[in-house]
């Protein structure tokens, strides 16, 4: 019996020590962020919706000889002479640079918030509502257009909101604390930036304050990221408190502009009524069309059918118009027929490798969905470019407000058409990922891809082959999943590049090349 | 004999090796004999947890798991036996749009060893220690449930197992840990409950207890209930109307029986009936089950040749 014991208690200990298998994200341990260039002209650069760089004032600092700057170093000195072990993480997350960390922290909640509501008793579905936060169903539903819209507002605000930070760093010129003060230790790397007003502060000041427009039941939550920022700033030695307080008041000013055009871009109407919904359904019944109807039970109203109306970036409502491309197959045709024939032949014959391409691009319910995934392969080249955060936010602006405005058209152009999908046209076609609850034609998968990838081989011509072909898989993915016909993908891949190249005119007007 | 091993994912998302019920029982292989079976299960849900939540999901409708397997066990030694089980699994659900999926899932083998037999006028105790271990046969899509057929996971299990009996009576315990390896899926970026930029799952590991009580008369007949409870230690719930995710927290209490008949007119041959009950669970179907096996022991030594009318599968003799 002893030994008996004996083995129950050499078990229990092997399982006590079971190696933690935990796994790390692939930015964690970045290296500081380490500009090759700090585009100190970046001041004049075109904003998005600011009129001027200087907008909104921006007291001149104290002089680095005055008391008040004293205590600034002073409390940048107490932090270093005690520096905890989770302050030195937050030194080195932070460091690897705002723009590339708030971008993630928006994928997160871009993935939260991506779930469908479930539905009432009596089987109609409940609408989240940004009046009724922390209530069931949660405010937003973060599906692909919502998504698309706040990547782009977000990031359009940072891009303004560093142009003007910009202007006024080289305009007061104030030099970083550790070249004040030999004492002091820069713990995220030294740059000749002028420190005034802190850029760091900027990107947290605006992204905390456009949370009350995209995830307002994040405010607290966003609110404590951006302290944790802020304090590993100081702790780092890159910017005092009078850096940091002067970059967030001018942050939250520029998400104000933001917000208040957010407030009144039509997304808000973007629901649609019941009216709206059976309109749908007699125009296509008047083009002898069979209408898309919905594939969940109990049957789910369409997504955000009028969310094309949607005032864009860089498309104004005629140049949606003018991007709608041709119908697809007449429903009744032979070609439709065939396409639908094709669908189930594709997706009952679909290839391990193929499966892996469907699972890679889905991004379907509690992802950051494609505008996500999009961001997340920017994010990946962009480490390895050493953009100055200005450049970053720009770039990202750039491939967001493109990701927005094709969404915009997209949306235009399936509820122009309002296509079935491919298991509408023979219920024996089975999927290999989650069909999306919004007509076929064209595919969003297809638009989102050719869009960012034309937008980031603008960019980075380097790798403009590379994104392209990326799109191509992507836009496959939904073929080999039976969730779209191939012609869904063929268009939106052309549609998609015709709203990317808007952004890449903007690109090229800008100042920033 | 049991085809237990071979119960696996019939449970939603159960890994095979966790419902090896061969070692979770208090019988043995003689020396040199070996058994062979093959079996066929199936289980189904309409509801399920959603986390705590107990719901059903018109867009799945009947969620079922079909399984075929072939299983061998061999008697290392009187004391230590060795049991290995191999199942094709394929899934399919009654509503909604989602293809089913099918392939061999996870090889698995136990070894277990009777580290205590202890014979009295009254009755016999044995403890029995085992370790077990499953690995993928094939790059399978785990991270598709509730229609995946597995969950890529390579396991070791730690079982100890405890077999009192007292004339044709018994009950037996058994504990099991199971350490299972991080996976690889196919997109490189997921939500638990914070968003994550890889393409690598930390599982949680497992651990589950069994009770057994129930008839065994040596040689032809075991009829027996079964209550099972398994744990993940760790991993996180379904979100109201999301999809299931490999690291979730699956956990599921089950009652069942299983009834062994050896039969007299062929010699070595023997079939058995299993079925179970999900009673409680978290972010697993709620299934019912069943499986039918037969097997069949081939006799390599002279000496459990000799002995084959009075041994058969089974030596919990108490000689």
């Amino acid at each position: 019996m002893q030994r008996v014991i004996n083995r129950i208690v050499i078990m229990a200990l092997a399982g006590a020590i079971a190696c933690k298998k935990s796994v790390p994200d692939r930015t964690a341990g970045l290296p500081a962020l380490n500009p090759a260039t700090e585009d100190l002209n970046a001041g004049n650069w075109k904003p998005v919706l600011l009129s001027r760089p200087d907008s909104f004032a921006v007291a001149a600092p104290s002089a680095t000889n005055s008391p008040l700057y004293t205590a600034d170093l002073n409390e940048i000195k107490a932090y270093q002479a005690n520096l905890s072990g989770d302050m030195q993480a937050q030194i080195k997350y932070w460091g690897a640079g705002g723009v590339l960390r708030w971008n993630e922290i928006m994928l997160g909640l871009m993935a939260k918030y991506n779930l469908p509501p479930y539905q009432n008793p009596d089987g109609s579905y409940p609408i989240p509502s940004s009046a009724n936060p922390f209530a069931y169903p949660l405010f937003p539903f973060s599906n692909p257009p919502y998504a698309a819209r706040a990547l782009a507002y977000v990031s359009a605000a940072q891009y303004d909101a560093l142009v003007a930070c910009w202007h006024y760093k080289t305009l007061y010129n104030r030099p970083a604390p550790y070249q004040v003060d030999s004492t002091i230790k820069a713990l995220a790397g030294k740059h000749n930036l002028p420190s005034y007003p802190s850029e760091g502060a900027v990107v947290a000041g605006v992204t905390a304050e456009m949370m009350q427009l995209f995830f307002p039941d994040e405010i607290a939550s966003i609110q404590e990221k951006l302290e944790q920022q802020e304090q590993s700033l100081i702790a780092s030695g890159a910017a005092t408190r009078s850096d940091i307080k002067a970059g967030e008041a001018l942050g939250r000013q520029v998400a104000e502009v933001f917000i208040a055009r957010g407030r009144a871009d039509n997304a808000g109407k973007a629901g649609g009524s019941p009216t709206n919904w059976a309109a749908f359904v007699t125009t296509a019944q008047s083009r002898s069309q069979t209408p898309w109807l919905s594939l969940e039970t109990p049957l789910r109203p369409p997504m955000l059918p009028l969310f094309g109306n949607v005032k864009g970036f860089l498309c104004d409502s005629a140049t949606i118009v003018s991007l709608r491309p041709g119908p697809p197959p007449s429903t009744s045709s032979a070609d439709m027929n065939a396409a639908v024939l094709a669908a189930y032949n594709t997706v009952t014959h679909a290839t391990r490798e193929q499966m892996r391409i469907v699972q890679f691009w889905a991004d379907g319910v509690g992802t950051y969905t494609p505008p996500g995934h999009w961001d997340a392969i920017a994010d990946a080249d962009f480490i390895n470019q050493n953009y100055s955060e200005v450049r970053w936010a720009r770039n990202l602006a750039l491939l967001n407000m493109a990701e927005m405005d094709a969404a915009i058209s997209c949306w235009d152009i399936k509820y122009f058409y309002f296509n079935p999908r491919p298991t509408q046209m023979d219920p024996r076609i089975k999927t290999l990922t989650g069909v999306p609850n919004f007509p076929s034609y064209v595919s969003g998968h297809s638009m989102f891809s050719a869009a960012a990838a034309t937008v980031l081989g603008h960019i980075l011509p380097s790798r403009a082959t590379a994104y392209m072909s990326m799109a191509q898989e992507a836009a496959n993915s939904r073929v080999y999943a039976g969730i779209h016909y191939q012609v869904d993908c063929t268009v939106g891949l052309t549609v998609g590049q015709n709203v990317g190249n808007y952004a890449v005119q903007r690109a090229q007007k800008d100042g920033a090349e | 004999m049991r085809r237990g091993l071979l119960y696996p994912a019939l449970l939603l998302l159960m890994p095979a090796v966790l419902r090896a019920q061969t070692d979770a029982d208090g019988v043995m292989m003689s020396k040199y004999n070996a058994c062979v079976g093959a079996s066929y299960g199936f289980g189904s849900w309409n509801e399920y947890w959603e986390g705590t939540y107990h719901r059903n999901n018109q867009n799945l409708g009947t969620v079922s798991t079909q399984m075929v397997g072939i299983m061998g066990i061999y008697g290392i030694s009187r004391k230590v036996n060795v049991v290995v089980g191999a199942p094709y699994i394929w899934t399919h659900s009654t509503a909604g749009t989602l293809h089913g999926q099918r392939g061999f899932q996870d090889l698995s083998a136990w070894l277990k060893w009777r580290v205590l037999e202890q014979n009295t006028d009254v009755g016999a105790l044995s403890v029995f220690a085992l370790g077990g271990a499953s690995v993928p046969m094939t790059n399978y899509i785990a991270d598709y449930l509730p229609l995946s057929i597995g969950l890529q996971s390579r396991t070791l299990s730690a079982r100890l197992t405890a077999d009192y009996r007292q004339r044709h009576f018994f009950v037996t315990l058994s504990g099991t840990y199971t350490w299972r390896s991080n996976i690889t899926i196919d997109r490189n970026s997921y939500y638990t409950t914070s968003l994550h930029l890889t393409d690598q799952v930390d599982m949680p590991n497992m651990a589950s207890e069994m009770f057994r009580v129930g008839y065994r008369d040596g040689d032809w007949w075991v009829a027996e209930a079964v209550v099972s409870n398994m744990n993940t230690l760790g991993g996180f719930d379904i979100r109201k109307n999301d999809m299931p995710f490999p690291s979730n927290k699956m956990n599921a209490t089950m009652v069942g029986a299983h009834v062994k008949h050896t039969l007299r007119s062929v010699d070595g041959l023997s079939v058995d009936l299993d079925g179970g009950y999900t009673v409680a669970g978290r972010n697993v179907g709620q299934s019912v089950m069943f499986d039918a096996g037969i097997f069949y022991v081939l006799h390599f030594s002279k000496k459990a040749m000799k002995h084959s009318s009075d041994q058969h599968s089974t030596s919990t003799s108490t000689n």
